[in-house]
């Protein structure tokens, strides 16, 4: 509980700056003809799987943050098994416009809204990543979403599945969830699983027979795990 | 939606006038984390045919394609006018992989359907029953549940003595499934066609009320990708 409520706080205050930001500097936004502007709200729709900070990203379409099939880059390794998006945010590679974390990890039922801007260009593509705190490496996302036909003053609402990084074994066992149902280890560098992302199966937990994992049913999933609104701005 | 609007304003017999064969490229992608897809079939057929329905029955046909992975006879049984194409990925479809792409003329068939067993379950299948085939061209991705049969009960108990064909799992191609359960049911309340409650599963490989693994061989929907460019 401690967690959720510092996360809580963190989001709320994030929220507050941002409205009070764009309330004095909007005339001088409107004067600038080349930038695109996008407000995401991003809803943890789970149970009780809080969301790490999301990673954003504007980028070309040559860009992509996963593949199904293809292995986990070590940037979203990390993410994926210890909520860290730091490297997924640091990939600066030809064609990547921007990138943008979020203010805070997102509870269950709660809401964040994310503003994301680049120059402008007509290949233009959303990535948005979070792990799913309380499992082995699931994140939820969006990479390569196409917003070139998103016009200023329209939205966009898209439902998010839960994938699995393959990069570490879904074994539930303590000490390998960071997430408050365990507070065990994040990031390893070691991979222990079939090295390829794909969708997550799910969790078990002890309350369906799986008497050594941390979880229990609360920590279940389906998809879709959460939402996401996105509004040009400009 | 394009499509739809552009064929709102043709005359109605313009529009029906229009099943002429269709060049389309279909490509496959298994999205589970640990389930194998038996031999694919994808088959072109018209706008009344359907291979499964949910809240059907399955047939005789359907059955032995759900439980042991054999097409052969729901391509018997198919009209001669159908187009069948089987096996995409020459064999399983492993997890996360992707079939070719593969390319089909549709003839004068107007619909779209796709069916393989998923391993290891007793009959659990992907499914898509009877898509329209659009008349624009472009690039349009349909995501496929897991249904099961509901002819075969789930004990989950991989049995091969008989092939696996008409009780318990095939098998498991990945390897990586048990032996000696002692099976998690033995009974079914739904025997029509319906939405596959997933494996249960358990963490005993010697053991227990199930050969299949509660980490690895479950799954969420959509199981499965399907991505048609009708060119």
């Amino acid at each position: 509980m401690k967690y959720l409520n510092k996360k809580a706080s963190v989001v709320t205050a994030t929220i507050m700056a941002a409205s009070l930001l764009s309330a004095c500097g909007s005339s001088s936004d409107d004067d600038d003809a080349s930038k695109m502007s996008y407000d995401i709200t991003v809803t943890n729709l789970s149970s009780n799987q809080p969301m790490s900070p999301f990673a954003a990203k504007l980028h070309a379409s040559s860009f992509t943050a996963w593949q199904v099939g293809a292995a986990a880059s070590v940037a979203l390794e990390e993410l994926a098994e210890g909520g860290d998006n730091a490297s997924v945010l640091a990939l600066s590679e030809a064609g990547v416009y921007s990138s943008v974390s979020g203010g805070g990890a997102i509870g269950p039922g709660s809401s964040e809204n994310i503003t994301i801007e680049s120059g402008e260009y007509s290949d233009i593509n959303l990535t948005l990543v979070s792990m799913l705190v309380n499992t082995n490496d699931a994140f939820t996302g969006r990479t390569n979403l196409d917003l070139s036909g998103l016009t200023i003053g329209t939205s966009q609402t898209h439902y998010l599945p839960v994938y699995d990084a393959g990069t570490e074994g879904n074994s539930e066992l303590d000490d390998t969830i960071p997430g408050p149902a365990d507070g065990g280890e994040g990031f390893n560098m070691a991979r222990d699983d079939v090295d390829y992302v794909a969708r997550h199966p799910g969790v078990v937990g002890v309350d369906q027979g799986y008497s050594e994992s941390v979880l229990n049913s609360t920590h279940g999933f389906d998809s879709p795990v959460a939402m996401f609104t996105i509004t040009r701005t400009q | 939606m394009k499509t739809h609007s552009l064929l709102s304003i043709l005359p109605l017999s313009l529009a029906s006038a229009m099943a002429f064969s269709q060049s389309i490229d279909v490509q496959v992608t298994n999205l589970t984390h640990g389930i194998h897809f038996t031999p694919i079939l994808v088959s072109a057929h018209d706008s009344s045919t359907h291979l499964f329905e949910a809240g059907q029955a399955a047939s005789t046909e359907l059955q032995a394609m759900a439980e042991g992975g054999n097409t052969a006879p729901l391509m018997e049984a198919s009209a001669a006018s159908a187009v069948n194409t089987d096996n995409l990925a020459s064999g399983f479809l492993a997890p996360s992989a992707s079939t070719p792409v593969t390319s089909i003329e549709t003839a004068e068939n107007t619909h779209l359907s796709v069916v393989a067993m998923m391993l290891p379950t007793n009959d659990g299948f992907i499914g898509l029953d009877g898509w329209e085939v659009p008349q624009e061209a472009g690039t349009y991705t349909v995501y496929l549940n897991g249904y099961d049969a509901g002819t075969e009960v789930n004990d989950e108990i991989i049995d091969t003595l008989n092939g696996g064909a008409t009780d318990g799992i095939p098998g498991a191609p990945g390897m990586d499934a048990g032996t000696g359960a002692t099976g998690v049911t033995d009974m079914e309340s739904n025997t029509s066609v319906h939405i596959h409650r997933g494996n249960t599963g358990d963490t005993s490989l010697t053991g227990g009320i199930s050969d299949v693994d509660s980490r690895i061989h479950r799954w969420l929907n959509p199981v499965a990708k399907v991505v048609v460019t009708v060119k």
